[in-house]
């Protein structure tokens, strides 16, 4: 066998005291530890993932019920809306042979549809709104920690201090001035409105994390690109951008998880026209009483767009998470 | 090409002066090479000439014209960085391309290739222009950053200790290569350097830094033989000069605390006290040598031999060629070569001229 | 005091091997370099024996007990780490101290070890001070205090001067030896700079690739390399290697050079040789100017190195050469030199096995 010298080097080592037995023993119990807290953090998303596919009964039994007959009732009920129907023209409705797959389900619950619902607009909002203000926030961020990191801005402890100081109050306390602000400035239940609100938020955050990457890349770079004839911009922007893009794709999951989750100020700023997923979901309200499977849909429908972005972005954010460490 | 002029330069950080009233010029064509410690301003002079460090006094002139308000870009030098002088997410060959295709510099793309390839050939890197500087070794590298500067046709070579981070064989090896690039093309270069070696082999002319001041500027045999203070006599040599406080009395050069013992310079206007220098290849070994002393350490390293002598409470170093076969602790005879005898002043270090 | 023996001693992570089985028998009181490139498997080598890697297979013997699956703790060794690894918020002094606390030493005897060692080692007015008021060279000093504080029987070394300023790294060199000289403690010393080990080792283990190449004294790696390997690596440049092919007791080398292989050789060559390519080896010192030498080479460039001059000559096309020459003599790049070689210095290599030829005295 021929010994390759491109071999990654070797960075990990068995030490002589993690062969014995009792490390050996040690090393199972630690596994069952880490599953036992990976399974019991995921029941609830499990719990919401069945949740979504089961009929009325199943949702509300008790015992729950691990097994049972998947429906999309929970679907149709969280992108409809219906009206319940008299008890005697149930049968004649069902009888009739113009209905579609969905309008046969509800039918078979007593329900005639009757128009979408507002869900896909919400969902559509918050979409809108936790795009715009995480790229607002990246990009004002990143140019703000490049000036942070490499220029001797005056008074620069203080500032980003101050930047960061913007975080250490709880937001819930400023709701009520930031209402009040926003109805004068005619910016309640716009998109404008909340996206200011969160890419401000988000911006000491992105600043701060940012600054960090682009710390660590040496302004060597920039300097033999100014030598060779470019400008300081230019330099910034071929020279460092393609280098922070680790950094950039990590703040950029986490700004968007943050604007993509926030519920309070969305609450309260919004009420119709820009209201976003997270205060709506739980108003999903059927005909007579909560409809959890129909709840349960709109999480799972709420989650999956962060999902495919974190998952999409999973290498930068891994190497994002342990900084330089993997980084020369 | 260019002539450098750097005319009483003087750069402060802060409280700290890192260059105090630096005056040297760069000839067109020579090899020019700033030999100093770490911290002694080296890399701040070359950035100072660059443009990207501004002087806090002093005038930098390229050809006789200042440059004091000239951007980087307009100064149109080449910078070789020490570390990181890639861009990591280019292919080597838009690294080469990269200074290129500066605004300003309006080149078409064949023009580009071309030179690109050019470049390339000279550092013989033509073979790895498709690859990703990522997995690139420590010499090529190195190589493919001297060829990003040479495909510029820069006024003047800026180079920051480019070798440094090779190791032994491949710092030879480009070495040797960075000297005969240099001689073909003629080209003006400022080279920085901690190690001797390199200051030695590569330069026409040596300015050896100490703490922001220029010691002394000469061929490398000037620093060599005549060594301007104790400072760039240890710095330049290995093993290192042997350096001793001594005192003359009766015609007799004597070290205290030892059994050295040589005779005076005729008629030299020599202090009563003073140090005392000698290379270790001027400490020969020999049966017929005047003094004596005892063997406390041999390293042999295969071309020679570094024999360490004990005399008195000082040890003195001395090279035999090949693998010397002496024992420890063993006594030796051995000469110091009188014409090859340094003097310098025992307070300020300076050489003293004994004519 | 100890003597240290590796019996087959191998490290495998899956299918690639870092050290490939090796048998060594470091003999007590001897200073034994492991010399190779990075990646070569040395400190792998060195960290088995220290007990801070489980080997893959094979046997270490430390003074005679099998201490393979024994804890680091438990073999009686020290190390000193290339970063010097002191505790920052200690003194000096009681970084020398720490491991004698860790015994549960006495206070006196603390005091009067850690007095002994620091006059050993000449480190008495530091003692006082943190880490990080030290230079790399007095930091590493008391790394060094520290492992020899506890009178380990052996001492395992990691590249100890690797961080440290060119200047201090030849002071601290000799530092070592004389340490050495003066303890006679077995020593165990891994390096990839061959100035290191060839000046300080009294035997030079050279491994590349997780394989050992050569063992042997230094003038042995220096003068008689197994392979071309040991011929590149040892020196400072390395061996000239030139190829050539054998035909007609004669060598024939590039640039319509001929070379008659002094006498003993021919028939080393005849028999020794798989074929017709032969590679000649010989050292710069070597080279011996000669008006009327046998080899002639145009001039590349001519280097000075203060007491010496480096020549790199060119014989024929890409195959230079170094040539070590008096500082005095006179030489312009692009003219022709005729030379000779020290007949004694002359080394043959096969090219398709790499290895050298033995010569038939």
């Amino acid at each position: 066998m021929a010994v390759s010298t491109t071999h990654a080097p070797i960075t990990y080592a068995t030490r002589v005291d993690k062969v014995g037995p009792r490390y050996q023993i040690t090393r199972a119990l630690r596994i069952i530890v880490v599953l036992l807290y990976a399974v019991i953090s995921l029941i609830p998303v499990f719990w919401m993932v069945t949740a979504a596919f089961k009929s009325r009964p199943d949702v509300v039994a008790i015992p729950p019920k691990v097994f049972f007959t998947p429906t999309i009732e929970g679907f149709i009920s969280l992108l409809t809306k219906r009206v319940l129907l008299p008890p005697a023209m149930v049968e004649e409705y069902k009888q009739r042979d113009d209905l579609n797959f969905a309008e046969r389900i509800m039918a078979e619950r007593g329900q005639r549809i009757t128009g979408p619902s507002q869900y896909g607009q919400r969902l559509v909002n918050s979409v809108i709104i936790a795009s715009a203000s995480t790229v607002l926030s990246v990009l004002l961020g990143v140019l703000a920690a490049y000036a942070f990191s490499r220029f001797n801005v005056p008074g620069k402890g203080d500032l980003l201090f101050f930047i960061l100081s913007t975080r250490m109050l709880p937001p819930v306390v400023v709701t009520i001035p930031i209402f009040l602000m926003y109805q004068q400035l005619r910016l309640y239940d716009t998109h404008l409105g909340l996206i200011l609100l969160y890419t401000v938020f988000n911006l000491s955050f992105a600043v701060w994390l940012l600054k960090g990457f682009i710390d660590e890349i040496p302004r060597e770079y920039e300097e033999a690109a100014l030598v060779d004839g470019y400008s300081r911009l230019q330099a910034f922007r071929k020279v460092v951008l393609p280098q922070a893009i680790t950094g950039i794709a990590a703040t950029f999951v986490f700004c968007l998880i943050f604007a993509w989750n926030e519920y309070a100020f969305a609450l309260m700023l919004t009420s119709e026209r820009a209201r976003t997923a997270p205060p709506s979901i739980p108003t999903v309200l059927g005909t007579g009483g909560i409809e959890w499977s129909a709840i349960a849909a709109g999480t799972l429908g709420f989650l999956i767009p962060v999902i495919i972005v974190t998952f999409a972005l999973r290498d930068y954010l891994l190497r994002g998470v342990t900084f330089g460490a993997l980084r020369k | 090409m260019a002539t450098v002029e750097l005319s009483h330069i003087t750069k402060k950080f802060g409280s700290v002066v890192a260059l105090n009233d630096v005056s040297f010029t760069v000839k067109d064509g020579e090899f020019f090479v700033l030999l100093g410690q770490t911290g002694a301003g080296k890399t701040t002079t070359l950035r100072v000439i660059a443009g990207l460090e501004k002087q806090n006094a002093g005038d930098v002139f390229f050809d006789g014209v200042p440059v004091n308000d000239a951007t980087p870009a307009e100064r149109d030098t080449a910078f070789v960085f020490q570390y990181y002088s890639l861009y990591p997410t280019m292919s080597v060959y838009d690294n080469l391309a990269f200074p290129l295709r500066a605004p300003g510099r309006n080149l078409s793309e064949a023009e580009i290739k071309q030179r690109v390839h050019e470049a390339a050939e000279r550092v013989r890197i033509t073979h790895l222009l498709q690859r990703s500087t990522r997995n690139l070794s420590g010499g090529e590298m190195q190589r493919v950053a001297i060829g990003r500067a040479l495909v510029r046709r820069p006024r003047i070579f800026l180079m920051d200790e480019p070798l440094s981070n090779l190791d032994a064989k491949l710092r030879e090896a480009l070495r040797i290569e960075l000297n005969r690039l240099q001689r073909e093309a003629h080209s003006t270069t400022l080279f920085v350097t901690h190690d001797q070696i390199e200051a030695m082999t590569l330069a026409d002319r040596v300015g050896v830094l100490r703490d922001g001041v220029l010691v002394q500027v000469g061929t490398p045999r000037e620093i060599y033989d005549f060594p301007a203070t104790t400072f760039v006599a240890k710095l330049v040599g290995v093993p290192r000069i042997n350096l001793y406080d001594a005192v003359r009395t009766d015609g007799k050069i004597r070290v205290p605390d030892s059994t050295i013992e040589l005779a005076a310079p005729p008629h030299a206007a020599l202090p009563e006290s003073f140090t005392l220098g000698f290379r270790p290849e001027d400490v020969q070994i020999g049966p017929d040598g005047d003094l004596t002393g005892q063997i406390s350490l041999l390293e042999p390293l295969g071309v020679e031999t570094i024999v360490h002598i004990r005399s008195g409470r000082h040890s003195l170093l001395s090279t035999v060629s090949g693998i010397a076969d002496f024992s420890i602790g063993s006594e030796v005879r051995y000469r110091i070569v009188r014409e090859r005898l340094h003097f310098f002043d025992r307070k300020t270090g300076h050489r003293l001229s004994l004519n | 005091m100890a003597d240290i023996e590796l019996k087959q001693v191998e490290k495998r992570f899956g299918e690639h091997y870092a050290v490939r089985p090796l048998d060594l028998f470091i003999k007590n009181g001897e200073f034994v370099a492991l010399l190779g490139p990075s990646g070569c498997g040395k400190t792998t080598t060195l960290r088995m024996i220290a007990g801070l890697e489980t080997v893959s297979g094979g046997r270490i013997i430390l003074n005679g007990q099998d201490v393979t699956w024994l804890k680091p703790s438990q073999r009686d060794v020290a190390m000193v780490f290339q970063f010097f690894a002191l505790y920052p918020h200690l003194t000096a002094w009681e970084n020398i101290a720490f491991p004698l606390q860790a015994e549960g030493e006495s206070r006196e005897n603390i005091k009067r070890r850690v007095k002994e060692v620091a006059e050993l080692l000449r480190i008495e007015p530091l003692l006082k001070s943190r880490p990080g008021a030290l230079s790399s060279g007095d930091q590493q000093r008391v790394a060094l205090a520290r492992a020899l504080v506890r009178r380990p029987s052996c001492f395992l070394m990691d590249e100890p001067l690797g961080a440290l300023d060119a200047d201090f790294r030849e002071t601290m060199r000799s530092e070592i030896k004389r340490l050495h000289i003066l303890q006679n403690a077995t020593t165990v010393y891994v390096t990839h700079d061959q100035i290191e080990a060839m000046a300080m080792a009294d035997r030079i283990v050279v491994m590349s690739q997780g394989v050992v190449q050569q063992v042997g004294t230094p003038a042995e790696v220096y003068h008689t390399p197994s392979n071309l390997f040991v011929a590149q690596f040892i020196g400072s440049p390395g061996m000239n290697l030139v190829k050539g092919t054998w035909a007609d007791n004669v060598v024939a080398l590039p640039g319509g050079n001929r070379y008659a292989p002094p006498d003993g050789w021919p028939a080393a060559l005849h028999r020794g040789l798989s074929g017709s390519g032969v590679i000649v080896g010989f050292r710069p010192e070597a080279v011996q100017i000669h008006p009327n030498g046998q080899l002639a080479a145009g001039v590349y460039s001519v280097d000075l190195h203060g007491s010496y001059t480096m020549l790199v000559l060119e014989m024929g096309d890409d195959h230079s050469i170094h040539a070590r020459v008096s500082r005095d003599a006179h030489f312009t790049v692009g003219e022709t030199i005729r030379f000779d070689l020290n007949p004694s210095m002359v080394r043959f290599f096969d090219p398709k096995t790499e290895r050298a030829i033995a010569h038939s005295a």
